[in-house]
Protein backbone atom coordinates (compact mmCIF):
# COMPACT_ATOMS: atom_id res chain seq x y z
CA UNK A 1 0.00 0.00 0.00
CA UNK A 2 1.39 3.44 -0.89
CA UNK A 3 2.06 5.74 2.08
CA UNK A 4 -0.82 8.13 2.80
CA UNK A 5 -0.48 11.54 1.13
CA UNK A 6 0.76 14.41 3.24
CA UNK A 7 -1.59 17.35 3.68
CA UNK A 8 0.66 19.45 1.40
CA UNK A 9 0.42 16.79 -1.32
CA UNK A 10 -3.34 16.74 -0.96
CA UNK A 11 -3.51 20.52 -1.21
CA UNK A 12 -1.27 20.38 -4.30
CA UNK A 13 -3.65 17.82 -5.84
CA UNK A 14 -6.63 20.04 -5.05
CA UNK A 15 -4.77 22.93 -6.70
CA UNK A 16 -4.25 20.90 -9.88
CA UNK A 17 -7.84 19.70 -10.04
CA UNK A 18 -9.71 22.73 -8.81
CA UNK A 19 -7.77 25.88 -9.66
CA UNK A 20 -9.27 26.08 -13.17
CA UNK A 21 -12.83 25.86 -11.86
CA UNK A 22 -12.22 28.21 -8.95
CA UNK A 23 -10.61 30.80 -11.22
CA UNK A 24 -13.50 30.64 -13.71
CA UNK A 25 -16.01 31.22 -10.91
CA UNK A 26 -13.98 34.00 -9.29
CA UNK A 27 -13.78 35.87 -12.61
CA UNK A 28 -17.57 35.87 -12.74
CA UNK A 29 -18.02 36.85 -9.08
CA UNK A 30 -15.43 39.61 -9.52
CA UNK A 31 -17.35 41.11 -12.45
CA UNK A 32 -15.01 39.88 -15.16
CA UNK A 33 -11.85 41.28 -13.59
CA UNK A 34 -9.28 38.65 -14.63
CA UNK A 35 -6.30 40.08 -12.78
CA UNK A 36 -8.15 40.46 -9.52
CA UNK A 37 -9.47 36.89 -9.85
CA UNK A 38 -5.96 35.49 -10.46
CA UNK A 39 -4.65 37.30 -7.38
CA UNK A 40 -7.66 36.14 -5.35
CA UNK A 41 -7.05 32.53 -6.43
CA UNK A 42 -3.43 32.72 -5.23
CA UNK A 43 -4.54 34.36 -1.97
CA UNK A 44 -7.14 31.65 -1.40
CA UNK A 45 -4.57 28.87 -1.85
CA UNK A 46 -2.09 30.67 0.40
CA UNK A 47 -4.81 30.81 3.04
CA UNK A 48 -5.52 27.10 2.50
CA UNK A 49 -1.83 26.26 2.97
CA UNK A 50 -1.76 28.03 6.30
CA UNK A 51 -5.19 26.98 7.63
CA UNK A 52 -5.87 23.47 6.34
CA UNK A 53 -2.87 21.75 8.00
CA UNK A 54 -4.20 23.12 11.32
CA UNK A 55 -7.99 22.83 10.82
CA UNK A 56 -8.18 19.98 8.33
CA UNK A 57 -9.36 20.05 4.70
CA UNK A 58 -12.95 21.34 4.48
CA UNK A 59 -15.73 19.04 3.19
CA UNK A 60 -16.12 21.11 0.06
CA UNK A 61 -12.68 22.57 -0.71
CA UNK A 62 -13.89 24.18 -3.95
CA UNK A 63 -16.62 26.18 -2.20
CA UNK A 64 -14.16 27.15 0.54
CA UNK A 65 -11.66 28.41 -2.04
CA UNK A 66 -14.29 30.37 -3.98
CA UNK A 67 -15.64 31.97 -0.84
CA UNK A 68 -12.17 32.76 0.57
CA UNK A 69 -11.04 34.10 -2.81
CA UNK A 70 -14.00 36.46 -2.91
CA UNK A 71 -13.24 37.84 0.57
CA UNK A 72 -9.53 38.17 -0.26
CA UNK A 73 -10.45 40.14 -3.39
CA UNK A 74 -12.54 42.55 -1.33
CA UNK A 75 -9.57 42.97 1.05
CA UNK A 76 -7.30 43.76 -1.88
CA UNK A 77 -9.76 46.26 -3.32
CA UNK A 78 -10.17 47.98 0.06
CA UNK A 79 -6.43 48.71 0.08
CA UNK A 80 -6.64 50.53 -3.24
CA UNK A 81 -10.06 52.18 -3.25
CA UNK A 82 -8.80 55.62 -2.39
CA UNK A 83 -6.92 55.84 -5.67
CA UNK A 84 -9.57 54.58 -8.01
CA UNK A 85 -13.31 55.14 -8.26
CA UNK A 86 -13.78 52.01 -10.40
CA UNK A 87 -12.25 49.84 -7.67
CA UNK A 88 -14.31 51.56 -5.02
CA UNK A 89 -17.49 50.82 -6.91
CA UNK A 90 -16.41 47.21 -7.52
CA UNK A 91 -15.58 46.70 -3.82
CA UNK A 92 -19.01 48.00 -2.85
CA UNK A 93 -20.81 45.77 -5.38
CA UNK A 94 -18.88 42.72 -4.20
CA UNK A 95 -19.54 43.40 -0.57
CA UNK A 96 -23.27 43.70 -1.22
CA UNK A 97 -23.16 40.52 -3.28
CA UNK A 98 -21.46 38.47 -0.55
CA UNK A 99 -24.42 39.25 1.67
CA UNK A 100 -27.09 38.27 -0.84
CA UNK A 101 -25.58 35.62 -3.15
CA UNK A 102 -25.54 32.10 -1.72
CA UNK A 103 -22.57 29.90 -2.56
CA UNK A 104 -22.61 28.37 -5.98
CA UNK A 105 -23.75 24.85 -6.77
CA UNK A 106 -21.65 22.63 -9.01
CA UNK A 107 -23.70 23.31 -12.16
CA UNK A 108 -23.07 27.03 -11.95
CA UNK A 109 -19.39 26.35 -11.48
CA UNK A 110 -19.25 24.14 -14.58
CA UNK A 111 -21.03 26.92 -16.50
CA UNK A 112 -18.30 29.26 -15.34
CA UNK A 113 -15.67 27.16 -17.09
CA UNK A 114 -17.68 27.42 -20.30
CA UNK A 115 -18.06 31.19 -19.77
CA UNK A 116 -14.29 31.42 -19.41
CA UNK A 117 -13.68 29.50 -22.64
CA UNK A 118 -16.15 31.58 -24.66
CA UNK A 119 -14.76 34.83 -23.24
CA UNK A 120 -11.12 33.91 -23.90
CA UNK A 121 -12.10 32.83 -27.43
CA UNK A 122 -14.35 35.80 -28.21
CA UNK A 123 -14.30 36.66 -31.93
CA UNK A 124 -13.55 40.30 -31.04
CA UNK A 125 -10.08 39.14 -29.95
CA UNK A 126 -7.33 38.42 -32.48
CA UNK A 127 -6.52 34.74 -32.98
CA UNK A 128 -3.11 34.98 -31.31
CA UNK A 129 -4.66 36.77 -28.34
CA UNK A 130 -7.34 34.07 -28.04
CA UNK A 131 -4.70 31.34 -28.08
CA UNK A 132 -2.50 33.03 -25.47
CA UNK A 133 -5.38 33.90 -23.18
CA UNK A 134 -6.97 30.44 -23.39
CA UNK A 135 -3.70 28.68 -22.58
CA UNK A 136 -3.07 31.07 -19.70
CA UNK A 137 -6.56 31.26 -18.15
CA UNK A 138 -8.26 27.99 -19.09
CA UNK A 139 -5.25 25.67 -19.19
CA UNK A 140 -3.28 27.47 -16.42
CA UNK A 141 -0.05 27.41 -18.43
CA UNK A 142 2.53 29.95 -17.34
CA UNK A 143 3.32 32.91 -19.57
CA UNK A 144 6.88 31.55 -19.90
CA UNK A 145 5.67 28.13 -21.06
CA UNK A 146 3.33 29.63 -23.68
CA UNK A 147 6.06 31.98 -24.94
CA UNK A 148 8.50 29.07 -25.26
CA UNK A 149 5.99 26.90 -27.10
CA UNK A 150 5.21 29.62 -29.66
CA UNK A 151 8.83 30.77 -29.89
CA UNK A 152 8.02 34.38 -28.96
CA UNK A 153 9.81 36.45 -26.31
CA UNK A 154 8.17 36.33 -22.87
CA UNK A 155 7.51 40.12 -22.71
CA UNK A 156 5.75 39.96 -26.11
CA UNK A 157 3.46 37.22 -24.91
CA UNK A 158 2.84 38.88 -21.55
CA UNK A 159 1.93 42.09 -23.39
CA UNK A 160 -0.44 40.15 -25.66
CA UNK A 161 -2.27 38.77 -22.62
CA UNK A 162 -2.46 42.18 -20.94
CA UNK A 163 -3.90 43.74 -24.10
CA UNK A 164 -6.48 40.98 -24.45
CA UNK A 165 -7.62 41.39 -20.85
CA UNK A 166 -7.83 45.15 -21.29
CA UNK A 167 -9.91 44.70 -24.39
CA UNK A 168 -12.28 42.35 -22.59
CA UNK A 169 -12.80 44.95 -19.88
CA UNK A 170 -12.81 48.11 -21.99
CA UNK A 171 -14.90 46.85 -24.89
CA UNK A 172 -17.45 45.27 -22.57
CA UNK A 173 -16.93 41.68 -23.75
CA UNK A 174 -19.27 39.86 -21.35
CA UNK A 175 -18.47 36.81 -19.23
CA UNK A 176 -21.18 34.71 -20.80
CA UNK A 177 -22.03 31.51 -22.57
CA UNK A 178 -23.64 32.67 -25.85
CA UNK A 179 -27.38 32.31 -26.37
CA UNK A 180 -28.34 29.11 -28.21
CA UNK A 181 -28.96 30.97 -31.50
CA UNK A 182 -25.46 32.50 -31.44
CA UNK A 183 -23.80 29.25 -30.37
CA UNK A 184 -22.80 27.80 -33.78
CA UNK A 185 -21.24 31.11 -34.83
CA UNK A 186 -19.42 31.52 -31.52
CA UNK A 187 -18.14 27.94 -31.58
CA UNK A 188 -16.54 28.85 -34.90
CA UNK A 189 -14.36 31.23 -32.90
CA UNK A 190 -13.52 28.65 -30.21
CA UNK A 191 -12.74 25.45 -32.16
CA UNK A 192 -9.96 26.92 -34.37
CA UNK A 193 -8.18 28.10 -31.21
CA UNK A 194 -8.07 24.54 -29.88
CA UNK A 195 -7.07 23.11 -33.28
CA UNK A 196 -4.32 25.71 -33.71
CA UNK A 197 -2.87 24.79 -30.32
CA UNK A 198 -3.03 21.12 -31.32
CA UNK A 199 -1.32 21.66 -34.67
CA UNK A 200 1.37 23.81 -33.14
CA UNK A 201 2.27 20.78 -31.04
CA UNK A 202 1.66 18.18 -33.75
CA UNK A 203 3.72 19.68 -36.55
CA UNK A 204 6.54 20.31 -34.11
CA UNK A 205 9.65 21.73 -35.68
CA UNK A 206 12.82 20.30 -34.18
CA UNK A 207 14.40 21.80 -31.10
CA UNK A 208 11.40 22.49 -28.95
CA UNK A 209 9.73 19.11 -29.28
CA UNK A 210 9.07 18.45 -25.61
CA UNK A 211 7.17 21.69 -25.10
CA UNK A 212 5.40 21.22 -28.42
CA UNK A 213 4.12 17.79 -27.45
CA UNK A 214 2.64 19.33 -24.32
CA UNK A 215 0.69 21.71 -26.54
CA UNK A 216 -1.03 18.81 -28.35
CA UNK A 217 -1.84 17.18 -25.03
CA UNK A 218 -3.15 20.50 -23.74
CA UNK A 219 -5.38 20.89 -26.81
CA UNK A 220 -6.78 17.39 -26.33
CA UNK A 221 -7.44 18.13 -22.66
CA UNK A 222 -9.22 21.31 -23.69
CA UNK A 223 -11.20 19.39 -26.31
CA UNK A 224 -12.28 16.84 -23.70
CA UNK A 225 -13.31 19.60 -21.29
CA UNK A 226 -15.37 21.33 -23.97
CA UNK A 227 -16.95 18.01 -24.98
CA UNK A 228 -18.10 17.44 -21.39
CA UNK A 229 -19.43 20.97 -21.05
CA UNK A 230 -20.96 21.30 -24.51
CA UNK A 231 -21.33 18.04 -26.46
CA UNK A 232 -22.06 19.69 -29.81
CA UNK A 233 -21.43 17.59 -32.96
CA UNK A 234 -18.43 19.68 -34.08
CA UNK A 235 -16.94 19.72 -30.58
CA UNK A 236 -17.02 15.91 -30.64
CA UNK A 237 -15.69 15.93 -34.22
CA UNK A 238 -12.72 18.13 -33.29
CA UNK A 239 -11.85 15.93 -30.31
CA UNK A 240 -12.02 12.84 -32.55
CA UNK A 241 -9.80 14.52 -35.16
CA UNK A 242 -7.14 15.42 -32.60
CA UNK A 243 -7.20 11.97 -30.99
CA UNK A 244 -6.86 10.23 -34.35
CA UNK A 245 -3.95 12.38 -35.51
CA UNK A 246 -2.26 12.13 -32.14
CA UNK A 247 -2.69 8.33 -32.11
CA UNK A 248 -0.33 8.10 -35.11
CA UNK A 249 2.40 10.08 -33.37
CA UNK A 250 4.45 6.97 -32.52
CA UNK A 251 4.77 6.03 -36.19
CA UNK A 252 5.28 9.47 -37.67
CA UNK A 253 8.97 9.94 -37.04
CA UNK A 254 11.98 7.63 -37.13
CA UNK A 255 14.37 7.16 -34.21
CA UNK A 256 16.54 10.03 -35.51
CA UNK A 257 13.55 12.38 -35.88
CA UNK A 258 12.89 12.03 -39.64
CA UNK A 259 9.31 12.26 -40.90
CA UNK A 260 7.84 9.02 -42.20
CA UNK A 261 5.01 9.34 -44.76
CA UNK A 262 1.70 7.71 -43.89
CA UNK A 263 2.06 4.80 -46.35
CA UNK A 264 5.45 3.82 -44.89
CA UNK A 265 4.53 4.07 -41.21
CA UNK A 266 4.64 0.99 -39.00
CA UNK A 267 1.01 0.76 -37.97
CA UNK A 268 1.89 -1.38 -34.95
CA UNK A 269 3.37 1.78 -33.44
CA UNK A 270 0.06 3.61 -33.57
CA UNK A 271 -2.00 3.96 -30.38
CA UNK A 272 -4.87 1.62 -31.21
CA UNK A 273 -6.87 2.25 -28.05
CA UNK A 274 -6.87 5.95 -28.88
CA UNK A 275 -7.83 5.18 -32.49
CA UNK A 276 -10.85 3.19 -31.22
CA UNK A 277 -11.88 6.10 -29.02
CA UNK A 278 -11.49 8.51 -31.94
CA UNK A 279 -13.52 6.28 -34.28
CA UNK A 280 -16.31 5.92 -31.69
CA UNK A 281 -16.41 9.70 -31.35
CA UNK A 282 -16.65 10.09 -35.14
CA UNK A 283 -19.73 7.86 -35.13
CA UNK A 284 -21.17 9.86 -32.25
CA UNK A 285 -20.49 13.18 -34.03
CA UNK A 286 -22.05 11.93 -37.27
CA UNK A 287 -25.18 10.91 -35.33
CA UNK A 288 -25.43 14.30 -33.59
CA UNK A 289 -26.24 16.39 -36.64
CA UNK A 290 -25.21 17.31 -40.18
CA UNK A 291 -21.44 16.81 -40.37
CA UNK A 292 -19.24 19.91 -40.10
CA UNK A 293 -15.67 20.45 -41.20
CA UNK A 294 -14.02 18.92 -38.14
CA UNK A 295 -16.26 15.85 -38.12
CA UNK A 296 -15.56 15.22 -41.82
CA UNK A 297 -11.81 15.58 -41.38
CA UNK A 298 -12.06 13.23 -38.40
CA UNK A 299 -14.02 10.73 -40.52
CA UNK A 300 -11.23 10.85 -43.13
CA UNK A 301 -8.61 10.36 -40.40
CA UNK A 302 -10.67 7.43 -39.08
CA UNK A 303 -10.66 5.67 -42.46
CA UNK A 304 -6.87 6.04 -42.60
CA UNK A 305 -6.42 4.91 -39.01
CA UNK A 306 -8.60 1.82 -39.39
CA UNK A 307 -6.89 0.54 -42.54
CA UNK A 308 -4.51 -2.37 -41.84
CA UNK A 309 -2.11 -1.16 -44.59
CA UNK A 310 -1.84 1.87 -46.88
CA UNK A 311 -2.87 -0.27 -49.89
CA UNK A 312 -5.93 -1.62 -48.07
CA UNK A 313 -7.17 1.93 -47.31
CA UNK A 314 -10.70 2.61 -48.58
CA UNK A 315 -9.64 5.39 -50.98
CA UNK A 316 -13.09 5.56 -52.56
CA UNK A 317 -14.57 6.35 -49.15
CA UNK A 318 -11.91 8.98 -48.52
CA UNK A 319 -12.47 10.64 -51.91
CA UNK A 320 -16.20 10.69 -51.20
CA UNK A 321 -15.67 12.30 -47.79
CA UNK A 322 -13.49 14.99 -49.42
CA UNK A 323 -16.34 15.67 -51.85
CA UNK A 324 -18.74 16.27 -48.94
CA UNK A 325 -16.13 18.43 -47.22
CA UNK A 326 -15.68 20.50 -50.39
CA UNK A 327 -19.44 20.95 -50.52
CA UNK A 328 -19.55 22.73 -47.17
CA UNK A 329 -16.06 24.23 -47.17
CA UNK A 330 -14.70 24.90 -50.66
CA UNK A 331 -10.95 25.34 -50.29
CA UNK A 332 -8.02 24.76 -52.67
CA UNK A 333 -6.15 22.87 -49.93
CA UNK A 334 -9.04 20.43 -49.54
CA UNK A 335 -9.09 20.08 -53.36
CA UNK A 336 -5.41 19.20 -53.26
CA UNK A 337 -5.98 16.55 -50.58
CA UNK A 338 -8.83 15.15 -52.62
CA UNK A 339 -6.56 14.96 -55.67
CA UNK A 340 -4.04 12.94 -53.67
CA UNK A 341 -6.77 10.54 -52.54
CA UNK A 342 -8.01 10.32 -56.13
CA UNK A 343 -4.50 9.33 -57.24
CA UNK A 344 -4.62 6.46 -54.79
CA UNK A 345 -8.07 5.42 -56.03
CA UNK A 346 -7.62 5.88 -59.81
CA UNK A 347 -3.84 6.03 -60.27
CA UNK A 348 -1.17 8.76 -60.41
CA UNK A 349 -2.26 10.19 -63.81
CA UNK A 350 -5.74 10.95 -62.47
CA UNK A 351 -4.19 12.66 -59.47
CA UNK A 352 -1.84 14.73 -61.64
CA UNK A 353 -4.71 15.85 -63.84
CA UNK A 354 -6.68 16.98 -60.79
CA UNK A 355 -3.67 18.84 -59.35
CA UNK A 356 -2.99 20.55 -62.69
CA UNK A 357 -6.38 22.22 -62.44
CA UNK A 358 -5.26 23.77 -59.12
CA UNK A 359 -1.81 24.96 -60.11
CA UNK A 360 -2.88 28.49 -61.01
CA UNK A 361 -4.77 29.04 -57.77
CA UNK A 362 -3.17 31.98 -55.97
CA UNK A 363 -3.40 30.33 -52.54
CA UNK A 364 -1.49 27.30 -53.74
CA UNK A 365 1.30 28.84 -55.80
CA UNK A 366 3.56 29.19 -52.77
CA UNK A 367 2.30 26.00 -51.09
CA UNK A 368 5.13 23.47 -50.94
CA UNK A 369 2.80 20.49 -50.57
CA UNK A 370 1.31 21.05 -54.05
CA UNK A 371 4.76 20.58 -55.57
CA UNK A 372 5.59 17.75 -53.17
CA UNK A 373 2.38 15.93 -54.16
CA UNK A 374 3.17 16.30 -57.88
CA UNK A 375 6.73 15.14 -57.26
CA UNK A 376 5.48 12.04 -55.48
CA UNK A 377 3.07 11.17 -58.32
CA UNK A 378 5.76 11.61 -61.00
CA UNK A 379 8.05 9.43 -58.88
CA UNK A 380 5.42 6.70 -58.79
CA UNK A 381 5.03 6.94 -62.57
CA UNK A 382 8.80 6.52 -62.94
CA UNK A 383 9.17 10.01 -64.48
CA UNK A 384 12.27 10.87 -62.48
CA UNK A 385 13.19 14.13 -64.23
CA UNK A 386 9.74 15.64 -63.61
CA UNK A 387 9.79 14.39 -60.04
CA UNK A 388 13.24 15.96 -59.39
CA UNK A 389 12.06 19.31 -60.77
CA UNK A 390 8.95 19.26 -58.53
CA UNK A 391 10.91 18.25 -55.40
CA UNK A 392 13.21 21.22 -56.06
CA UNK A 393 10.22 23.56 -56.33
CA UNK A 394 8.81 22.18 -53.07
CA UNK A 395 12.20 22.63 -51.37
CA UNK A 396 12.28 26.30 -52.42
CA UNK A 397 9.03 26.87 -50.52
CA UNK A 398 9.14 24.54 -47.51
CA UNK A 399 9.60 26.20 -44.12
CA UNK A 400 9.68 23.42 -41.54
CA UNK A 401 12.94 21.60 -40.99
CA UNK A 402 11.66 17.99 -40.70
CA UNK A 403 9.68 18.42 -43.93
CA UNK A 404 12.70 19.91 -45.69
CA UNK A 405 14.81 16.98 -44.61
CA UNK A 406 12.20 14.51 -45.87
CA UNK A 407 12.01 16.22 -49.29
CA UNK A 408 15.81 16.32 -49.57
CA UNK A 409 15.99 12.59 -48.90
CA UNK A 410 13.39 11.87 -51.57
CA UNK A 411 15.25 14.08 -54.03
CA UNK A 412 18.58 12.43 -53.23
CA UNK A 413 17.15 8.93 -53.77
CA UNK A 414 16.04 9.97 -57.29
CA UNK A 415 19.33 11.60 -58.19
CA UNK A 416 21.34 8.45 -57.41
CA UNK B 1 -22.45 50.98 -22.29
CA UNK B 2 -22.36 53.22 -25.33
CA UNK B 3 -21.00 51.89 -28.59
CA UNK B 4 -20.33 53.87 -31.75
CA UNK B 5 -20.96 51.82 -34.85
CA UNK B 6 -19.04 53.20 -37.81
CA UNK B 7 -20.44 52.05 -41.14
CA UNK B 8 -17.98 51.63 -44.01
CA UNK B 9 -18.50 50.57 -47.60
CA UNK B 10 -16.89 50.86 -51.00
CA UNK B 11 -18.50 53.96 -52.47
CA UNK B 12 -17.84 52.72 -56.01
CA UNK B 13 -20.00 49.66 -55.35
CA UNK B 14 -22.81 51.81 -53.97
CA UNK B 15 -22.58 54.11 -57.03
CA UNK B 16 -23.39 51.07 -59.15
CA UNK B 17 -26.77 50.57 -57.45
CA UNK B 18 -29.79 51.87 -59.37
CA UNK B 19 -31.68 54.78 -57.82
CA UNK B 20 -34.43 52.31 -56.92
CA UNK B 21 -32.04 49.93 -55.15
CA UNK B 22 -30.35 52.83 -53.35
CA UNK B 23 -33.69 54.23 -52.17
CA UNK B 24 -34.78 50.84 -50.98
CA UNK B 25 -31.53 50.44 -48.99
CA UNK B 26 -32.20 53.85 -47.41
CA UNK B 27 -35.75 52.86 -46.48
CA UNK B 28 -34.29 49.77 -44.82
CA UNK B 29 -31.98 52.04 -42.80
CA UNK B 30 -34.99 54.08 -41.68
CA UNK B 31 -36.71 50.89 -40.51
CA UNK B 32 -33.52 49.84 -38.75
CA UNK B 33 -33.37 53.16 -36.87
CA UNK B 34 -37.05 52.78 -36.01
CA UNK B 35 -36.46 49.30 -34.56
CA UNK B 36 -33.39 50.38 -32.59
CA UNK B 37 -35.29 53.39 -31.22
CA UNK B 38 -38.21 51.25 -30.09
CA UNK B 39 -35.81 48.91 -28.32
CA UNK B 40 -34.26 51.88 -26.49
CA UNK B 41 -30.88 51.33 -28.18
CA UNK B 42 -30.66 54.23 -30.64
CA UNK B 43 -29.00 57.32 -29.16
CA UNK B 44 -27.93 59.11 -32.32
CA UNK B 45 -26.79 58.51 -35.86
CA UNK B 46 -26.52 59.92 -39.35
CA UNK B 47 -25.62 58.89 -42.87
CA UNK B 48 -22.87 60.85 -44.60
CA UNK B 49 -22.52 62.27 -48.09
CA UNK B 50 -19.78 60.67 -50.17
CA UNK B 51 -16.05 61.29 -49.51
CA UNK B 52 -15.98 63.55 -52.61
CA UNK B 53 -17.52 66.16 -50.33
CA UNK B 54 -14.96 65.66 -47.54
CA UNK B 55 -12.34 68.13 -46.35
CA UNK B 56 -9.55 67.16 -44.00
CA UNK B 57 -8.17 69.65 -41.53
CA UNK B 58 -4.96 69.47 -39.52
CA UNK B 59 -3.64 72.13 -37.20
CA UNK B 60 0.16 72.35 -37.17
CA UNK B 61 2.12 75.13 -35.49
CA UNK B 62 -1.20 76.82 -34.79
CA UNK B 63 -1.88 76.95 -38.52
CA UNK B 64 -4.75 75.13 -40.17
CA UNK B 65 -3.74 72.81 -43.02
CA UNK B 66 -6.63 71.98 -45.25
CA UNK B 67 -6.71 69.24 -47.84
CA UNK B 68 -9.32 67.89 -50.16
CA UNK B 69 -10.87 64.49 -49.48
CA UNK B 70 -10.83 62.00 -46.58
CA UNK B 71 -7.70 61.60 -44.47
CA UNK B 72 -6.75 58.25 -45.97
CA UNK B 73 -7.24 56.56 -49.31
CA UNK B 74 -8.89 53.31 -48.33
CA UNK B 75 -10.87 50.64 -50.11
CA UNK B 76 -13.94 51.31 -47.97
CA UNK B 77 -15.03 54.73 -46.83
CA UNK B 78 -16.92 55.95 -43.78
CA UNK B 79 -20.57 56.18 -44.77
CA UNK B 80 -22.38 56.90 -41.52
CA UNK B 81 -22.59 56.17 -37.83
CA UNK B 82 -24.94 54.85 -35.17
CA UNK B 83 -24.49 55.64 -31.49
CA UNK B 84 -26.04 52.71 -29.63
CA UNK B 85 -26.78 51.87 -26.03
CA UNK B 86 -26.06 48.19 -25.34
CA UNK B 87 -25.53 46.00 -22.30
CA UNK B 88 -22.19 44.70 -23.56
CA UNK B 89 -20.21 43.94 -26.71
CA UNK B 90 -22.31 40.87 -27.48
CA UNK B 91 -25.49 42.91 -27.53
CA UNK B 92 -23.77 45.64 -29.55
CA UNK B 93 -22.73 43.04 -32.13
CA UNK B 94 -26.26 41.65 -32.34
CA UNK B 95 -27.71 45.15 -32.84
CA UNK B 96 -25.06 46.11 -35.41
CA UNK B 97 -25.88 42.98 -37.42
CA UNK B 98 -29.16 44.68 -38.28
CA UNK B 99 -27.50 47.72 -39.89
CA UNK B 100 -28.35 47.20 -43.58
CA UNK B 101 -25.09 48.44 -45.21
CA UNK B 102 -23.21 45.79 -43.18
CA UNK B 103 -24.22 43.55 -46.10
CA UNK B 104 -22.15 45.70 -48.51
CA UNK B 105 -19.23 46.84 -46.38
CA UNK B 106 -18.50 46.56 -42.69
CA UNK B 107 -19.39 48.03 -39.32
CA UNK B 108 -16.67 48.90 -36.82
CA UNK B 109 -18.02 48.70 -33.26
CA UNK B 110 -16.18 50.90 -30.77
CA UNK B 111 -16.90 51.38 -27.07
CA UNK B 112 -17.21 55.05 -26.16
CA UNK B 113 -15.20 56.65 -23.36
CA UNK B 114 -16.02 59.70 -21.33
CA UNK B 115 -13.97 62.88 -21.18
CA UNK B 116 -12.91 63.47 -17.60
CA UNK B 117 -11.03 66.14 -15.68
CA UNK B 118 -8.30 63.62 -14.86
CA UNK B 119 -7.44 59.88 -15.05
CA UNK B 120 -8.68 59.76 -18.63
CA UNK B 121 -8.63 56.30 -20.18
CA UNK B 122 -6.65 55.65 -23.34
Amino acid sequence: MPPPLSIEQRIAAIYRNESGRVLATLIRLLQGNFDLAEDALQDAFMAALSQWPRDGIPDNPRAWLVSTGRFKAIDRLRKHVRQDSYLEELAQTLENATQTQPLEDDDTIEDDRLRLIFTCCHPSLAMEARVALTLREVCSLTTEAIAAAFLVPVPTLAQRIVRAKNKIRNAGIPYQVPEPEALPERLEAVLPVIYLVFNEGYSASSGAQITQHDLSAEAIRLGRLLQILLPDAEVIGLLALMLLHDARRGGRTSANGDLIPLEEQDRMLWNHAQIREGCDLVVQALQSGPPGVYTLQAAIAAVHAEAPTAEATDWAEITGLYDVLLGINPSPIVELNRAVALAMRDGPEAGLQAIDKLRDHKDLQRYHLLHAARADLFRRLGQSQDAIRCYQQALDLVKQEPERHFLQQRLASLQQ
Amino acid sequence: MKYLCLVYYDEKKIQQLSQQEWDSLNRECMECVEGLTQGGHFLDGAPLLSTETATTLRVRDNKPLITDGPFAETKEQLAGFYMLEARDMNEAIRLAEKIPPARYGCVEIRPVRELMEQDNRR
